[in-house]
């Protein structure tokens, strides 16, 4: 499920990044564990329930600004997607 | 029950599979499974532990456990489960969670939520605990301690509301088999009245007790249709709210398991008296000899013991595993699993429809699901695993 533009992203219950310290940064879930880097560290960084949708793909428009807008947000709604159906975020 | 708990990692083929890993000589070991006691409140017929149960005292002091949470992050393992028996019938459960999470590694504790009370479940939480795995062994409480020989039930429905006031992961896991599948729908029902993040629907594997009792307990080809039927109904009705995850019975598989992700791969086991197993059935195999916690370093022996060593890679593998295309996405299957079944720990997965010995799984599934006159269905006898003293 896609969220809405005003949606404010935050990680599930059971679900953490593991410690600055700790190298490569990793999503910790139940049972499962994904590498992040780059892009998907930004992102999933910004899931704090302070920053809404629009504010997160403002930010990776900056961060990326070679990159057309439009592909990046509509990249960051398929992938905030893609967390949501894996149980890693909530809306 | 927490039993369940590894099975559940054997079988699920995603289970283990954390992404973007790199493949390297000697991999890095992820997950960490502490068996920290045999002792179990519960009595179920297909508890996963070893038939000769350790005993209280045999089991690691907490310094020692506190040490192996230590080395295990520092050999790069992201995960603990903590697991048993009843990882909670250790007087120092919440000490053991705080060190896991300070040493670094995510916490999840598999439970039967038996012995357990408001203030140990909040202090727990205190501690560090990301994620708290609850085992079902049915959906009424008639069957539950059919399974179990232990009132239980009521407990578990009340750890259930307690969860609420809590932020953790939550896994409900259903253990199911021949006995209590009939109680599937009802199962769903808790699981959607309390929408966990996870809900796991984890079939009996052929292990340990399970073994002993697995004429009682393998389901039929139907009931397994109805179960498939209606957990993708559940799946797609949960979607966005529960995860579901469904461990099929491996003997109805065309294919095997990638068991515990490749065997000295991803996972490393620890028993209560500190032996280092490459799974948790892997004493079934004759001839193998675990080191010990206690005498050297979790990385030493995930690295040169010969028990990691034995299956690791493909270097072991006969025909038809050998050339096979799917040998890098099953690795043979499970070799405990070749052992019991085909009397060969290097065969291939007998349950592999490729296997010479698929003959030997055929004729069990063949008995299961012969049409019998419902007056010679029995009730069954079961062999309940005892509490070690």
């Amino acid at each position: 499920m896609k969220p809405e533009l005003t949606a404010t992203p935050h990680l599930a219950p059971g679900v953490r990044l593991n410690d600055k310290s700790q190298l490569p940064r990793t999503l910790l879930m139940p049972e499962r564990a994904l590498r992040l880097n780059g892009p998907s560290l930004e992102i999933v960084q910004l899931c704090d329930g302070q920053h809404t949708v629009q504010q997160i793909a403002e930010k990776l428009h900056a961060l990326y600004s070679k990159a057309e807008p439009q592909r990046i947000t509509d990249d960051l709604l398929g992938y905030l997607a893609l967390l949501h159906d894996q149980r890693a975020i909530d809306f | 029950m927490q039993c369940r708990k590894v099975v559940v990692k054997t079988l699920r083929p995603e289970a283990l599979s954390y992404k973007n890993f790199m493949p390297t000589a000697i991999p890095t070991p992820l997950a960490l499974v502490a068996e920290l006691t045999h002792r179990c409140p519960l009595h179920c017929v297909y508890c996963s532990n070893p038939l000769e149960l350790a005993k209280r005292e045999s089991e690691l002091p907490t310094h020692t456990w506190l040490r192996v949470f230590q080395e295990a992050a520092q050999a790069g393992v992201l995960q603990v489960d903590f697991t048993g028996g009843e990882p909670l019938a250790r007087t120092d459960i919440v000490e053991l969670v705080h060190a896991a999470r300070v040493a670094g590694l995510y916490v999840s504790l598999i439970t039967s939520g038996l012995p357990l009370d408001e203030a140990k479940l909040a202090a727990l939480i205190e501690a560090g605990l990301d994620h708290f795995q609850l085992s079902f062994q049915g959906a009424t409480e008639q069957t539950a301690r059919e399974i179990s020989n232990t009132t239980s039930h009521p407990q578990k429905l009340r750890v259930l509301q307690w969860l609420k006031k809590h932020r953790v992961g939550v896994t409900l896991n259903f253990v199911i088999h021949r006995q209590n599948i009939q109680e599937l729908e009802e199962m769903i029902l808790l699981v959607e009245e309390h929408q966990p993040g996870c809900v796991e629907f984890a079939s009996v594997q052929y292990y340990g007790w399970g073994l002993a009792n697995r004429e009682a307990l393998l389901p039929t080809r139907r009931q397994l249709e109805f179960c498939v039927a209606k957990l993708k109904e559940a799946e797609e009705r949960l979607k966005g709210k529960t995860r579901v995850v469904f461990v099929v019975p491996d003997y109805y598989a065309k294919f095997p398991k990638p068991c515990v992700g490749g065997w000295g791969r991803k996972l490393m086991l620890v028993s209560p008296d500190g032996a280092v197993l490459p799974c948790h059935a892997a004493s079934v195999i004759p001839g193998m000899r675990f080191e010990n916690v206690k005498e050297k370093s979790l990385r030493e022996i995930w690295e040169n013991s010969p028990a990691f060593q034995k299956f690791r890679g493909e270097d072991w593998m006969q025909e038809p595993c050998k050339s096979c295309d799917r040998r890098h996405q099953d690795f043979g299957g499970c070799r405990c699993q070749a052992m019991l079944l085909a009397g060969d720990a290097a065969a291939t997965d007998p349950v592999c429809s490729l296997a010479p010995t698929r003959g030997k799984v055929n004729a069990i599934l063949e008995a299961v699901n012969e049409p019998k006159p419902a007056i010679l269905v029995e009730k069954p006898t079961y062999i309940y695993r005892p509490n070690p003293s």
